[in-house]
C-alpha cells in the first residue's frame, strides 16, 4: 500500500501508567477518507489510543505521523491544531444556548466592535454548515430540545468548523433509536465522502459491518489485527478481540416454564404505554423488545413500582399487588438491574462491598440496626468470587471497575438476596464481549433455577439468543408476543417499527 | 469499616491528615514551649469541643450531599430556652436540659420536613432556618441575655470529671457516637448511599427521605448539646449565642476530606479538621499573633486542604 494514502499513523506506541502498560507497541493506520472502527474489549487500550490521540495523555514513546509530517501531541490544543476532534460518548452541550451557540462556543464570532457577539452571522454561518450536511436542524434551537442523534450531528459540525480532517466518535450509537442511526450513518458517510478520516468504536458488530471500511482491533494493549472489513466475518473479529472463538454467543439450555410468577393485566400510564398485559412465568426468560422510546424502561419502572399506575393490574403470585415503593417490590422479590448503571444502579463513590451489600444490610445486622462487618465480607467475597467481579479488593471504589465488572456488581447485589425475579433493562449496553457472554450466563443460570427474567434489550440479537418468549413494543404499545420458534430478526423489527402482523 | 489492604498512597489518603495535625503540633512545640503541656492539650480539647460536637453531626449532614446552615442560630435557640428553665430553684436539671435538646430536634426535624418532603434544597433551607431561629433567640428574651443560672447547670459546661473538663467528655461521648452511628450501623451505610447517588440508593430500596429527615435531625440535636454547654460555661443565655458556628463546623468536615457533594467523608477524619483548626488557633494565640492574621492563615488552610485533596485524587486518575 502507498503511505500517503494514509491520513493518520501512529507507529510503535507505547504508554504505561503506574502498575500497567496500557499500550503495548501498538501500530495502527488510518487510510484517508475512510471509516476505520476501532475494537476490543473494554480494557483492550482503545480510549487509551484515543485519548493519546487528542493529546490528553503526553507521556508516550512512539512517532504519530499526520500525513508524512511527524508531530508530537503534547497537549488539548496540538489536537485541535493537527485537524484531530474526538466526539465524545457522553456529549456535553450548552443546553439552554442554541445550536449555532454550541457549534461556536469559545470561538464566537463578534461585531466590529469587538465585543459583543455577532449572533445574526453566526447563525448564518451555522445554518451554512448545516445546510451543506443536508441536516434539518434549526440553528436558533435550543440545544435542549435536540435529540442525543441531533446533539452528536452538531457535535460533528462543531468539529467540522473546526477544520477536523480526523474525526473520532466513541459509541455515538449507544444512545439513539435505529432511524436516527441510519441519519447519522448518512452524516458519517458525507464527512468521509469529504475526504475526512473517521475513526469509530462501538461494541454493535452490525454497526461495525455497515459503517466501517477497516476495522482494527487491540487485546490487552496491543495491536491484532488491522483489516478491510469485507475481508472480516462476524465470528472472525469475536474471536480476535477476546482471543478465543466463541462457539455459541448465547449460553442458555432448553426452558422449563413453571407456573406464573408476575401478571400485568391492561396497564396503561398517561403518554408511556397503554393497555399492556402479559405474564412471566418462573423459569422463563421474557425478551421485551422495541425501539429507544417506546415504553420499555417505563413498564420496568412500574413494576419495579417506581411510578404509579393510571389503570390496570399488577399480580404478582395470583396475588394484586398495591404500588407502593421500590422497597415493596424488593420484599416482593423483585429486583431491577437498571438501563444506567450509573445512574441507578451503582453508587460509583463507594466501595465495591458497600454496593454490593447495601440492599441486604439487614442479613448482616444485630436487631436490624448495628452491622456485623465480618460476616457482610464473607457472604460479600462469596458472591463476588461467584460473579467473577474482578477487582483489587472490594474496598477499591465502584467507579475504577470496568462498565461489565460494574454490572457484575450491580447483578451480585440484587442476586444476594436470593430473588424471585430479575427485571434486566438493557443489561449489556456499552460492555465487552467477554463481561457480556458472562452475564447471559449468570441470566440463564438464574432463570434455570426456577426464577423468572424479564430482559429488555435493543439488541436483536439478544433478545433472539436468550429469551423463551418476546414482547414486542411500540409506541407504548404491546405489538406482538412471539415464541421462541416464532423469533426472526425481520419479524421482531417490523413489530417494533409499528407494522401488525395480520 | 473501611479498611481493607493498605497502600502507600491509600495510607496517605486515610491517614495523612493526621500527619498534617502531628506536623503542625510538632512546630508549635518547637516555636512555642507553652504549647506542649496537658494543660494546654486540655485547654485546646474544650475550645475545640463546643463546635466540634456539631461537626460531628455535620459530617452526617454533608456524607448525604446537603449542609446545614442554621446549626448556630439552633445552638442559639437552645441556649434561650435551656437556660430560661435553669434559674436556680426552679425546675430539676433534667427539665432544662430536656427542654433545650426537644427544640434542637424539632428545629432539625423542620428543616429534614422541608428537605426530604418539601425538596427545598438544603442551602436555601437552613439559609432561611438560621435567619428565622436567630429572630427567635432574640425575641425570646427581647435581646437580653439570660442570667442567674443554676450550679447544676454551669457545672455543665465548666465542670471537670477525673480531671478532664465536662464539655471534653461530652464530645468524645459525641464522637463514639457519631463513629457507631456512621461507620457501624445499617442507617450509616445509607447516609453513604444517598450521598453517593440518590438515585440507586432509592432503587436499592432504601427510604431516602427518611435518611435525610434524620440526619438534619442529628444536625439538630448536636447543635442543641453544643447550645447548652456553651452557655452554660458563659453562664448565661445569649441570644447571639453559637453565631458563626456553622462555618467552624462545615471547615472541620472540609478539611477532614468531606466533599460537598456527597459521599465521602467519616466522623473521625472531621474531628481532626476540628482539631487541626483549635490546635493552630491555639498556637497562633501563644504566638500571639494578631486575630486578624488567623483569620487569613484559617482561609488560606480551608483552600489548601480541598487543592491537595483534589490534586491527590487527580494524580490517582
Amino acid at each position: 500500500m502507498n503511505r500517503s494514502e494514509y491520513a493518520l499513523r501512529m507507529e510503535h506506541i507505547t504508554i504505561g501508567f503506574p502498575g500497567v502498560k496500557a499500550l503495548d507497541d501498538v501500530s495502527v493506520s488510518f487510510r484517508r477518507g475512510k471509516v476505520t472502527a476501532l475494537m476490543g474489549e473494554n480494557g483492550a487500550g482503545k480510549s487509551t489510543l484515543m485519548k493519546i490521540l487528542i493529546g490528553l495523555y503526553t507521556q508516550y514513546t512512539g512517532s504519530i505521523y499526520i500525513g508524512e509530517e511527524e508531530i508530537r501531541l503534547s497537549s488539548l490544543q496540538d489536537a485541535i491544531v493537527h485537524g484531530i476532534s474526538m466526539i465524545h460518548q457522553e456529549l456535553n452541550p450548552v443546553p439552554l444556548m442554541t445550536v449555532a451557540e454550541n457549534i461556536f462556543l469559545g470561538r464566537e464570532i463578534l461585531l466590529k466592535t469587538g465585543l459583543l457577539v455577532d449572533f445574526k452571522e453566526q447563525n448564518r454561518q451555522a445554518e451554512k454548515l448545516l445546510e451543506d450536511m443536508k441536516i434539518s436542524i434549526d440553528p436558533t434551537e435550543k440545544m435542549k430540545a435536540l435529540s442525543v442523534a441531533q446533539m452528536q450531528m452538531v457535535e460533528a459540525i462543531k468539529a467540522v468548523s473546526f477544520g477536523a480532517s480526523i474525526i473520532i466518535m466513541d459509541e455515538p450509537t449507544s444512545a439513539i433509536t435505529d432511524s436516527e442511526v441510519d441519519e447519522l450513518f448518512r452524516v458519517i458517510g458525507q464527512l468521509r465522502d469529504q475526504g475526512r478520516t473517521i475513526i469509530y468504536i462501538s461494541h454493535k458488530m452490525d454497526e461495525i459491518f455497515r459503517i466501517a471500511d477497516d476495522i482494527i482491533v487491540l487485546r490487552d494493549g496491543r495491536f491484532i489485527c488491522q483489516k478491510p472489513a469485507k475481508e472480516l466475518t462476524e465470528e472472525e473479529l469475536i474471536s480476535a478481540m477476546v482471543g478465543r472463538t466463541v462457539g455459541d454467543i448465547y449460553p442458555r439450555g432448553d426452558a422449563r416454564p413453571g407456573e406464573v410468577f408476575l401478571e400485568v393485566k391492561n396497564a396503561s400510564r398517561s403518554n408511556k404505554f397503554r393497555n399492556i398485559s402479559f405474564q412471566v412465568r418462573r423459569g422463563e426468560i421474557l425478551g421485551i423488545a422495541g425501539l429507544m422510546g417506546a415504553g420499555r424502561t417505563e413498564l420496568a419502572e412500574t413494576i419495579f413500582e417506581m411510578e404509579p399506575l393510571d389503570e390496570g393490574e399488577i399480580c404478582v403470585e395470583g396475588e394484586p399487588v398495591e404500588i407502593g415503593s421500590e422497597r415493596d417490590a424488593i420484599k416482593r422479590g423483585i429486583a431491577l438491574v437498571s438501563e444506567d448503571r450509573k445512574i441507578l444502579g451503582l453508587n460509583l463513590n463507594a466501595s465495591v462491598k458497600d454496593n454490593i451489600s447495601i440492599v441486604h444490610l439487614d442479613d448482616f445486622c444485630v436487631g436490624k440496626m448495628f452491622l456485623r462487618p465480618g460476616k457482610e465480607q464473607r457472604e460479600v467475597e462469596k458472591i463476588a468470587g461467584e460473579f467473577r467481579v474482578k477487582c483489587p479488593s472490594l474496598w477499591v471504589k465502584a467507579e475504577t471497575l470496568s462498565g461489565g465488572n460494574q454490572q457484575k456488581v450491580v447483578l451480585a447485589k440484587w442476586m444476594m438476596g436470593d430473588p424471585e425475579m430479575i427485571i434486566f433493562d438493557e443489561p449489556t449496553r456499552g460492555i465487552d464481549v467477554a463481561a457480556k457472554a458472562e452475564i447471559h450466563r449468570m441470566m440463564w443460570e438464574f432463570a434455570a433455577k426456577n426464577k423468572a427474567v424479564i430482559m429488555i434489550s435493543s439488541e436483536l440479537p439478544e433478545i433472539i439468543g436468550m429469551s423463551d418468549r418476546a414482547l414486542v413494543l411500540h409506541d407504548g404499545e404491546l405489538m406482538g408476543e412471539l415464541k421462541r420458534e416464532e423469533f426472526s430478526q425481520e419479524r421482531i423489527m417490523s413489530l417494533a417499527i409499528g407494522r401488525r402482523e395480520q | 469499616m473501611r479498611a481493607g489492604k493498605i497502600t502507600v498512597s491509600g495510607f496517605f489518603e486515610r491517614f495523612g491528615i493526621v500527619m498534617i495535625l502531628l506536623l503542625i503540633c510538632a512546630v508549635l512545640s518547637v516555636l512555642t514551649p507553652s504549647f506542649l503541656n496537658i494543660r494546654n492539650f486540655s485547654n485546646i480539647f474544650r475550645q475545640v469541643s463546643i463546635t466540634g460536637i456539631i461537626s460531628v453531626g455535620m459530617a452526617f449532614v454533608i456524607i448525604t450531599g446537603g449542609i446545614d446552615l442554621s446549626v448556630g442560630s439552633i445552638a442559639g435557640v437552645t441556649a434561650m430556652v435551656a437556660t430560661s428553665l435553669a434559674h436556680p430553684g426552679e425546675y430539676p436539671l433534667f427539665v432544662s436540659l430536656l427542654a433545650g435538646v426537644a427544640v434542637g430536634v424539632a428545629a432539625g426535624a423542620v428543616n429534614g420536613v422541608l428537605i426530604a418532603y418539601g425538596e427545598v434544597p438544603p442551602f436555601i433551607t437552613t439559609l432561611g432556618m438560621m435567619t428565622l431561629l436567630r429572630g427567635v433567640a432574640q425575641l425570646y428574651n427581647n435581646g437580653r441575655p439570660i442570667i442567674d443560672l443554676s450550679d447544676a447547670y454551669t457545672a455543665i459546661g465548666g465542670g471537670f470529671l477525673f480531671g478532664v473538663p465536662n464539655p471534653v467528655i461530652i464530645f468524645v461521648v459525641i464522637i463514639l457516637l457519631g463513629v457507631v452511628l456512621l461507620h457501624y450501623t445499617k442507617f450509616g451505610r445509607h447516609v453513604y448511599a444517598v450521598g453517593g447517588n440518590e438515585q440507586s440508593a432509592r432503587v436499592s430500596g432504601i427510604n431516602v427521605r427518611r435518611v435525610k429527615m434524620i440526619v438534619y435531625m442529628i444536625t439538630g440535636f448536636v447543635s442543641a448539646v453544643s447550645g447548652i454547654i456553651i452557655s452554660s460555661r458563659v453562664m448565661s443565655g445569649s441570644p447571639i449565642a453559637g453565631e458563626g458556628y456553622e462555618m467552624d463546623a462545615i471547615t472541620a468536615c472540609v478539611i477532614g476530606g468531606a466533599s460537598l457533594s456527597g459521599g465521602e467523608g467519616s466522623v473521625l477524619s472531621t474531628v481532626i479538621g476540628a482539631l487541626i483548626v483549635g490546635v493552630l488557633k491555639n498556637g497562633l494565640d501563644l504566638l500571639k499573633v494578631s486575630s486578624y492574621w488567623q483569620q487569613i492563615v484559617k482561609g488560606i488552610i480551608i483552600i489548601a486542604a480541598v487543592l491537595i485533596d483534589i490534586t491527590t485524587k487527580k494524580k490517582r486518575r
